[in-house]
């Protein structure tokens, strides 16, 4: 058994003013998967996205499972320009609880699947997997509000690594 | 590790954080080959829980297919599970109880395009308590531009032994491919 540092904080950013995206660069390609938790708002949106190695292509593509405090609903997006997920946080005071688990990152032979729990409580919660059809390994994220993210939000990026 | 080197966004204040070892990996399995089932045997009985992060996809002539989990080598119809599925159209919910093999992943098969995966993230709760049944929840699931599912599952094994081996089969009789692997983790 390999015990050590096999959850490791890779980069922490907290908003000082609003911004429209915030990215991660240069992360190294020695952990097995990576955990972006994201505590954010944006008062003017009610999603965020996510692009892999600054790739703009129709490469990505979404299944979410959502319930709004009526009724749950599934959707997806194919061959979309990032991987949008729901929910960030919208009112005053308010942001998500949001955990998204990269999996198998650096990996160069498969594509990359990520799963997604994001909640704001006013509003929902969800459930998605993301795919981007890309077989290079992840070495940068960019994290898109769906218009800014308010002062506040928070971005922490980890690595998990397998024995 | 090597940490970040570069984070772009406006006014940002950030630090790097020296991690605790309360979160251990055990064992992991990658595949080099088509393989039937991946197990995990002698499990310490020194953490709180487990945690599995699997990435996986099945020889099964399917669009999709489940993976299944047994403990302790016990193959009798001794587990249930229930699920909270998305299809990208619709949502929906089942179950099923006194099954052999409850589900913990849903991944792409023999009839998805070639390098799509599927991934599940199992958390095993009190694995190593005497008092109670085992329980654990998943949530996993493959997106496959235009098809897929996003899935929440929980399932229980009906005997409070402790957890000490895992093995992780394919419901639909398949291999896991090559490149699937498995992780076993450790949470004090």
């Amino acid at each position: 058994m390999a015990a050590g540092n096999t959850y490791t904080q890779i980069a922490s950013t907290t908003l000082g003013t609003a911004a429209a995206s915030v990215t991660f660069s240069s992360i190294a390609g020695t952990y097995t998967d990576l955990v972006l938790v994201i505590s954010a708002q944006d008062t003017a949106g009610n999603s965020f996205a996510f692009q892999f190695n600054s790739d703009t292509g129709t490469n990505y593509s979404r299944t979410r499972l959502l319930g709004d405090g009526t009724v749950a609903t599934s959707a997806r997006t194919t061959s979309a320009a990032s991987m949008v997920f729901n929910y960030i946080g919208t009112t005053t005071s308010e942001f998500s609880a949001t955990i998204a688990n990269i999996m198998n990152y650096s990996n160069a032979t498969t594509y990359k699947t990520a799963l997604v729990r994001s909640s704001a409580a006013p509003v929902g919660t969800s459930a998605s997997v993301g795919l981007w059809r890309s077989t290079a390994a992840i070495t940068s994220i960019t994290i898109n509000a769906g218009v800014i993210f308010a002062t506040g939000s928070t971005f922490n990026l980890y690595g998990i690594t397998a024995a | 590790m090597t940490p970040i080197l570069g984070i772009l966004a406006s006014g940002i204040s950030g630090n790097l954080w020296a991690p605790g070892k309360d979160y251990d990996s055990i064992a992991t399995t990658t595949l080099s080959t088509s393989t039937a089932t991946i197990s995990f045997t002698s499990i310490p009985q020194t953490y709180r829980h487990l945690q599995i992060r699997l990435f996986a996809r099945s020889t099964t002539a399917a669009g999709n297919s489940n993976a299944y989990i047994q403990f302790n080598g016990v193959t009798s119809a001794a587990y249930s599970y229930h699920e909270l599925t998305g299809s990208g159209s619709t949502a929906g919910s089942a179950g099923s109880a006194s099954v052999t093999g409850p589900r913990i992943c849903n991944y792409p098969a023999a009839s998805s395009t070639a390098s799509m995966f599927g991934a599940g993230i199992i958390d095993i709760l009190d694995y190593a308590n005497t008092s109670k049944n085992t329980t654990y929840r998943s949530i996993n699931g493959n997106d496959q531009n235009g098809s897929g599912y996003s899935i929440l599952f929980s399932g229980a094994w009906y005997n409070t032994n402790a957890v000490t081996s895992i093995l992780i089969g394919d419901n639909s009789g398949g291999n896991f491919v090559q490149y699937t692997s498995a992780a076993l983790y450790g949470i004090k």
